[in-house]
């Protein structure tokens, strides 16, 4: 689904991402670690077409990303807060992305209803401006926008942090489903070693823009990692 | 620590992203900051012998303090709309080990440096040694020289309680025309005579310095004021407990007949609606509408069309300006959302160009009792929507895609009290000269109807190859995509 091909981004001079090749198949649940710093939002933002490579591309889809647009019917995300629009409510804001995405009301509801448990009531018919609503709220909220429009790719960049402990485990249930059930490739990164394991079939760990190890998730996987990013303060 | 601020200040200019054009705009004001040097100057120069002249029998230096309460009024509005607070991202400071009343003194102080106190002494100072050599008391030209420095720093502070209370309101204007308004009105009317006893006051201060003491209690206690209210404001809950109001929605389905464009239109209306700055650019809507009668109830003006088209395109593009010049930075906030997302940028630039022409639309039915004051004025103004239509919209535009400079429309008033500079208004000026330069040239060699002509014939042919040129400004915008992304990811 996306070929990632001698990619390398470098802000004057400085590399911080290098990929020579990696491969994400359709459906596959895949995970990115790193320390701050390793280049897992700049492969993000890369994928999304928002900065430009150096060298290399990325084809999703077959559709070369930096080229075409055609990859973006397709595929979604919720890189950080900015991906809201600060001034409408939650509702319109779903409607909103709906429009964009050839979705009616009536579908964007029959989805977003799907979520009110995720949602735990803090977010549906508060009569609030998402600029109002706390962190982790306007996350929730981010998180299932990217996921209006039967998208076959989602993008989310840390979707654990700022959440609450059951939203936490509720969206390690959604992600599951979307990659297991529903066939969609899911991207996900974290700083969260045991929530990545749980979720994410295959698991890369980036460090200073190299992928440095690239996993399927097992019942070791877990150990191996923490063990790496113990004795990461040595250089490889 | 005062230098410690400073370099802060230092680093924060210079290593803004939109230094590079900054720095262009920067020396245009350079060029208009000597100018306004240059006629203060002359001001002060000239004001005595020209007043001798003209009224021999009246003694020069009591007449300009007669005439000193129209200047402080005139500064105060002038500081309104173009002096910032100096703000300073005080945020992070809050929780270091710096005394929350120094960093008021700090930003209090700097303002002292502004630009527009040092004006006046362009003026006051050559006065006040044109005044020593026609034989005037020194010591009385000097008290009266600290008299008008202290009246000038009164007006920096006063401006900033009046700008602090306009940013507590809807309507951001209507303090200081409120205040300056009733002060104007009180003083025309001969209800209180404020300009005879600003003149006596000063003429007492002169005759004896020791009243200058007074002049310096009313700075001590604005100043006192400004930091009041200044050191409330520098808790972070005090932008976090504002109350937050329930939202009433409508879902704007009248906007579907646009189509395509349809929501982009809801999202551009509720942002207008929704967000402090964009509904102050509604506000001025009204300022411009009002703009004609200053010049059409007067005969002089009226008998000179080359004014009408100026007026005309100012009052029927007053929106298109004000709106227009922060596209895209308005939707600076989630433009990497929109950068990601599957739209058409066509349809997202055509929906502001069918706000902004919906609103010359407006602007002209509105503006058409004008033609009270004679018929070629509705003749003008017509030409004047049709050009704002045909070209106006275009150019302003074509100019967004240079623009790099983040809105932060969450921001609440916190520090950010007028967001409007003197930079935005310089902007607006290659909108209206250039329609005026080809309108007058044509209206003066050759005949109104030819100004006419040329004003609508250009605005039809922009019209006429809409297609084209949306499409070559589309261009431009994907152009400068990444670089935009990257700006508006700034905070400064």
């Amino acid at each position: 689904m996306i070929i990632t091909t001698n990619l390398s981004k470098k802000y004057s001079g400085n590399e911080v991402l290098n990929i020579s090749n990696l491969e994400i198949p359709k459906g596959q649940s895949f995970g990115l670690v790193g320390n701050n710093g390793a280049g897992k939002t700049t492969y993000f933002s890369l994928l999304l077409d928002l900065i430009k490579p150096t060298t290399g591309t990325i084809k999703n889809n077959d559709v070369l990303v930096s080229q075409s647009e055609d990859w973006k019917p397709f595929t979604s995300a919720f890189i950080d807060e900015s991906f809201l629009i600060g001034y409408l409510t939650p509702e319109e804001y779903f409607y909103f992305i709906g429009d964009l995405r050839g979705q009616n009301k009536q579908d964007v509801d029959n989805l977003v209803s799907q979520f009110e448990d995720f949602f735990h009531g803090e977010i549906l018919g508060q009569k609030k401006y998402l600029r109002d609503l706390s962190k982790g709220n306007q996350k929730k909220a981010g998180i299932v926008a990217a996921l209006i429009g039967n998208p076959e790719v989602i993008i989310l960049d840390e979707p654990f942090a700022n959440l609450d402990p059951t939203t936490q485990i509720r969206l390690k249930e959604i992600i599951k489903d979307l990659a297991e059930k529903k066939g969609v490739t899911v991207l996900v990164s974290s700083h969260d070693l045991l929530h990545v394991t749980d979720v994410c079939e295959r698991i890369v760990v980036l460090e200073k823009g190299q992928v440095i190890k690239d996993i399927q998730t097992s019942e070791a996987t877990l150990k191996e990692l923490e063990a790496h990013f113990a004795g990461t303060v040595s250089p490889v | 620590m005062i230098t410690k601020f400073l370099s802060l200040e230092w680093k924060s200019f210079i290593r803004s992203s939109n230094f590079g054009k900054g720095l262009a705009i920067k020396i245009l004001m350079a060029f208009f900051a000597v100018y306004f040097l240059l006629v203060f100057l002359s001001l002060g120069v000239f004001i005595y012998p020209t007043l001798k002249k003209a009224f021999p029998d009246n003694d020069p230096f009591v007449m300009v303090n007669t005439l000193l309460f129209f200047w402080f009024l005139g500064d105060l509005m002038l500081r309104f709309f173009l002096q910032k607070l100096p703000v300073m991202s005080v945020k992070p400071l809050l929780t270091l080990p710096i005394k929350r009343s120094r960093v008021v003194n700090y930003v209090l102080g700097k303002s002292a440096l502004s630009f527009f106190n040092f004006l006046p002494l362009f003026a006051i100072v050559p006065f006040s040694v044109v005044l020593i050599t026609k034989d005037y008391e020194v010591t009385k030209v000097i008290t009266w020289l600290v008299a008008m420095v202290i009246l000038t720093l009164i007006s920096n502070f006063l401006n900033f309680i009046i700008e602090s209370f306009s940013a507590e309101t809807e309507f951001s204007f209507l303090p200081i025309i409120l205040f300056a308004g009733t002060l104007f009105g009180l003083n025309h009317f001969n209800i209180v005579n404020f300009s005879q006893l600003l003149s006596s006051a000063m003429l007492a201060i002169t005759n004896n310095p020791l009243y200058l003491i007074v002049l310096l209690i009313i700075l001590i206690g604005l100043y006192l004021f400004n930091h009041k209210v200044l050191i409330k404001k520098l808790y972070l809950d005090n932008s976090l407990k504002t109350k937050i109001k329930e939202v009433s929605t409508s879902d704007l389905g009248w906007t579907k007949r646009f189509g395509e464009v349809a929501p982009f239109m809801q999202l551009d209306l509720k942002l207008i609606w929704r967000n402090k700055r964009p509904r102050s650019a509604v506000f001025i809507l009204v300022i411009g509408l009002l703009y004609g009668l200053f010049f059409y109830p007067q005969p002089m003006y009226r008998d000179m069309p080359i004014m009408y088209g100026f007026i005309g395109v100012f009052v029927t593009g007053i929106f298109l300006i004000n709106f227009g010049q922060f596209i895209p930075a308005w939707d600076s906030g989630y433009y990497k959302m929109l950068m990601s997302q599957n739209i058409k940028y066509e349809q997202y630039l055509k929906s502001k160009y069918t706000l902004m022409m919906l609103s010359v639309i407006i602007m002209f039915v509105l503006s058409i009792p004008y033609v009270y004051f004679g018929w070629k004025i509705l003749v003008a103004h017509f030409a004047a929507a049709i050009y704002n239509i045909g070209v106006n919209t275009y150019v302003i535009m074509l100019g967004g895609s240079f623009n790099r400079k983040k809105i932060d429309l969450n921001q609440r008033a916190a520090f950010n009290y007028q967001g409007t500079g003197a930079v935005q208004w310089l902007i607006g000026i290659p909108l209206l000269l250039v329609p005026l330069a080809i309108f007058g040239a044509l209206t003066y060699y050759v005949n109104f109807y030819s100004g006419v002509s040329a004003l609508i014939l250009l605005g039809i042919i922009g019209i006429v190859f809409h297609q084209k040129l949306m499409q070559l400004i589309t261009k431009k915008y994907l152009n400068s995509k990444y670089e935009m992304i990257k700006a508006f990811n700034q905070d400064n």
